[in-house]
């Protein structure tokens, strides 16, 4: 397994994209790596689209990812996943939820929701996960906790210990969402099993 | 002199050190420098600080009406000796630049910080001004960290030069160091000395004779603080083992040793040179590893003699930096030849990517030996230069990792090659949103609008376009005035202002005023939703709370009106569109000022109380006059329209629109 350094996750706003950047974040800390988080908010929060870079590795700079250089994306939402699709380095990694949200554009005509979302994934690697994450969160006990299951899913292709993502699961979530939460992660980690 | 820190890093041990965003860290910084008094007005970037203060038990932060009013409360403090910091976003510092302009000739007793976040790429912004510039125009310091780290210490850098140089000092972050979060190590809160309250009256009250005695004391300083600029850091890589080369001694010994270490000479190649500062040194250092770069930790005033020795010593010297040639021209007017803004934009936002592959479409062009700064142009003083041997050879601008890609897509995501793209995606009113009902009004009333800045800007986006101009925080009103006195509507109609309950007590109030002592023919909506919904709701002095949500007094919106002398004031419920459109209609008859407060709390305040929506299908006939509305949770599939449960909060508004009586509460009950 190559390593994954540079990781984007991308979603919509209000699906917890930032949070999802929050625990990868600390989950890499505890691992003793120095890491660096990016994103936007502001008015990206009412519906827009909203994305968080994460890098990690011995000493890194930039807090930006570069186009190319990217070696995962995480997508909260189904098209979202084309939206970094440029940084993303020929063979990398995606993990997709298979949650649709329509954007206005789309109802008003101004703009298409796109179709063969597989096949534009697939002409730049073939490593694509796709998951319900909507119905395994709702399993889990809440719907919101559908991006902790996507990164259930995707630290499994990384080499941290299960428990140390728990752990930081545990930290990063208020008392009441944890259990929900940790039931969440174990079904997006052993999904493809 | 302080020389080789390891810029091998091994990885850092366990459960060291917190990750956290800059602004975490700046109001961490506020803490540990003995900093006791906090003011500022919410603003993306730059609104977590306060945020992040309010947790701070020893210390008071509140958010004020405005970023003037934030930075008057914070140099009130600092005259009364206690360490103070004034924090807004970049437009904010528009709004504030009168007081700082004098505050720079009163100096100040306890220290006196001014945090002003830019936004390059204009995330969440209306402009991307440089407020570099400020510092010039102030002459005061400013400081630009370029991670989380620096962002806490220059906090304390900060209040010790603005003590000992008797100035207010900015500190200017960009989006990229507010909101990245990075590793930081904490220390523990420093008690300052107690100041004494001085009675000054010669130092801090600004009438004209007294400021004719400030004013040289404030070119005075400015020259100390660019003498203090030149006793960097220098930093050489390990991989040097064999020590320093007499030409490096002789450098490190003109340029002085470590003091404050705000800024720092990375020695590398010197075949190129960088100046550059805050987050693009980060994006240079992760394009040019081995490149020679000094990174300036203070951008105003320069170190004019370190900046000398590096012209002689490298081959060619580049500046690179965000927004405006700031750095560059003064360089320039230094007398010394660099290169920078013929090779990086002058708009948007820096990224690693744009500084290797402007440097790289510059070199291909074959203009490159035109620079100025190239080739060994600024002349060489010192005999025993180092041999240029690089401790690596540069490496190539665009990383070989890098996926091909199209020249143009750089610049235009749009025009990237893949057939499938990601739909646009706009920030859009939420499901649900009190504004959306006066929108819909307004659009349908064809009314000329002049709006304000908060969530409701999105009113101005399609399907409502319901907007007509916006500019600046609390400008509806005054513009609107203008807009009635030179004519009003396409027929004269009356001209309406939209602004916010927050937006209007940040500095609206001063524009209605102006509307009724000049009898503008104006119907003013205040979008009452109790919050100031934007930056992430925060507290104002309308919300009967405080920043740390304790209860507070509360401006009675209607009193307050009436008692700026408006004579109609109206209270509507914005999710009544009928109501609503009639009091707009009534209001657009009278004649004068008419104010309408439409109350609703966000609809984000209380999910409680959701109960989504259904349509019935038999009834509904696809006529999609509901989707008008642009509520994100009605979409159509196929010929009908459907409404997402999970996104609808119930609030009725498409159940209003729609003629066919199609849309109600599950189960029927109407
Ligand atoms: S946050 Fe509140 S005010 Fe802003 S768009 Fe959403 S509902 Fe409207
Ligand atoms: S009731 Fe209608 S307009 Fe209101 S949130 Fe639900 S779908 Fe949107």
């Amino acid at each position: 397994m190559d390593r994954i350094n540079d990781i984007i996750i991308a979603g919509v706003g209000g699906q917890g994209v930032i949070l999802a950047g929050t625990i990868l974040t600390r989950a890499f800390l505890t691992a003793g790596f120095d890491v660096k988080q990016a994103e936007i908010h502001g008015m990206a929060q009412r519906g827009g689209s909203v994305e968080s870079f994460v890098r990690r590795g011995e000493k890194v700079h930039s807090p930006l990812v570069r186009r190319g250089g990217v070696d995962a994306i995480l997508a909260l939402e189904t098209s979202e996943s084309l939206r970094w699709l440029d940084y993303l380095r020929p063979g990398g990694l995606v993990v997709a939820s298979r949650e649709t949200i329509v954007p206005v554009t789309v109802t008003q005509g101004i703009s298409r929701y796109p179709q063969a979302i597989a096949e534009e994934i697939g002409r730049r690697t073939d490593r694509l996960l796709f998951a319900d994450t909507l119905s395994l969160a709702r399993q889990a006990g809440n719907a919101k906790a559908a991006n902790v299951v996507l990164l259930g899913l995707f630290a499994r292709n990384l080499e941290l210990e299960r428990s140390l993502w728990e752990e930081t699961i545990a930290r990063c979530v208020p008392e009441r969402a944890r259990e929900v939460n940790q039931r969440a992660f174990a079904l997006g980690w052993e999904h493809f099993d | 002199m302080s020389i080789a820190r390891n810029s091998e890093k091994p990885a850092r041990p366990v459960g060291v050190g917190v990750v956290i965003s800059g602004n975490e860290a700046i109001a961490r910084g506020a803490y540990e420098a003995g900093i006791s008094v906090i003011a500022g007005y919410p603003g993306t970037p730059s609104t977590e600080i306060i945020e992040n203060a309010v947790k701070y038990h020893d210390l008071y932060a509140e958010w004020a009406p405005n970023e003037k009013v934030a930075l008057e409360v914070a140099a009130g403090a600092s005259f009364r000796g206690a360490r103070a910091m004034a924090t807004m976003k970049h437009v904010g510092l528009n709004v504030a630049a009168d007081p700082l302009m004098t505050v720079s000739y009163t100096g100040v007793n306890g220290g006196l910080i001014v945090v002003v976040a830019d936004d390059p790429g204009m995330w969440s912004s209306q402009n991307e001004q440089d407020s570099r510039h400020y510092a010039r125009l102030a002459k005061i310091p400013v400081l630009e960290p370029a991670d989380s780290q620096e962002a806490k210490d220059f906090v304390g850098l900060g209040v010790t030069l603005s003590e000992a140089f008797d100035t207010p000092v900015l500190l200017r972050t960009t989006t990229r160091i507010a909101h990245s979060r990075s590793l930081v190590h904490w220390g523990d809160r420093q008690i300052p000395p107690e100041k004494a309250l001085e009675r000054k009256i010669e130092k801090y009250v600004m009438v004209p004779a007294h400021a004719r005695r400030r004013h040289p004391l404030v070119e005075e300083r400015l020259g100390k603080l660019s003498e203090l600029a030149n006793q960097v850091i220098l930093e050489v890589p390990v991989s040097r083992t064999g020590g320093l080369t007499t030409g490096e001694k002789d450098l490190a010994g003109a340029i002085g040793r470590r003091l404050l270490g705000l800024n720092r000479l990375e020695w590398g190649d010197l075949e190129m040179g960088f100046i550059t500062s805050g987050v693009t040194y980060q994006h240079l250092r992760e394009v040019f590893p081995t490149a020679t770069v000094l990174k300036l930790g203070m951008t105003y005033p320069l170190p004019a003699r370190t900046l000398r020795e590096l012209a002689h010593m490298v081959k060619d010297l580049y500046v690179v930096e965000e927004l405006d040639p700031f750095l560059e021209t003064e360089i320039r007017a230094l007398g010394i030849k660099v290169a920078g803004g013929e090779i990086w934009p002058r708009v948007g936002e820096l990224t690693p990517d744009l500084v290797a592959a402007s440097l790289a479409a510059f070199e291909s062009s074959g203009e490159m030996a035109s620079l100025p700064g190239k080739g060994d142009k600024n002349p060489r003083k010192m005999d025993s230069l180092p041999t240029a041997t690089p401790v690596l050879p540069p490496e190539k601008p665009v990383s070989s990792r890098a996926a091909p890609f199209k020249e143009e897509a750089w610049f235009s995501r749009e025009e990237a090659s893949f057939k499938e793209e990601a739909p646009l995606r706009p920030p859009v009113l939420c499901p649900g949103c009190p504004h959306r009902g006066v929108f819909y009004n307004l659009k349908r009333s064809k009314s000329l609008v002049s709006g304000d800045i908060g969530c409701y800007t999105l009113g101005a986006l399609p399907p409502l376009s319901a907007m007509h101009f916006q500019i600046s925080m609390g400008a509806s009103l005054g513009m609107a005035q203008g807009l009635a006195k030179a004519g009003g509507g396409e027929d004269g109609e009356k001209v309406v202002a939209v602004i916010g309950d927050s937006t209007f007590l940040h500095s609206g109030v001063t524009g209605l005023m102006d509307i009724v002592y000049n009898q503008g023919n104006v119907t003013v909506l205040i979008l009452d939703n109790r919050i100031t919904a934007m930056t992430g709701h925060q507290h104002n002095p309308g919300t009967g709370r405080n920043a740390r949500g304790e209860p507070a007094p509360e401006v009675d919106l209607v009193k307050l009106v009436e008692a700026l002398g408006v004579e109609r004031v109206r209270v509507v419920d914005p999710y009544d569109l009928e109501a609503t459109g009639q009091a707009l209609r009534e209001a657009g008859q009278e004649d004068g000022p008419s104010v309408i407060i439409a109350r609703r709390n966000c609809v984000l305040l209380d999910r409680s109380s959701w109960s989504p929506l259904v349509v019935d299908a038999e009834k509904c006939t696809g006529c999609r006059l509901c989707l008008g509305l642009g509520c994100p949770a009605l979409t159509s599939s196929g010929k009908k329209v459907t409404i997402d449960p999970g996104l609808c909060t119930g609030c009725t508004l498409c159940q209003q629109v729609c003629r066919f009586d199609a849309i109600g509460e599950p189960g029927g009950a109407r």
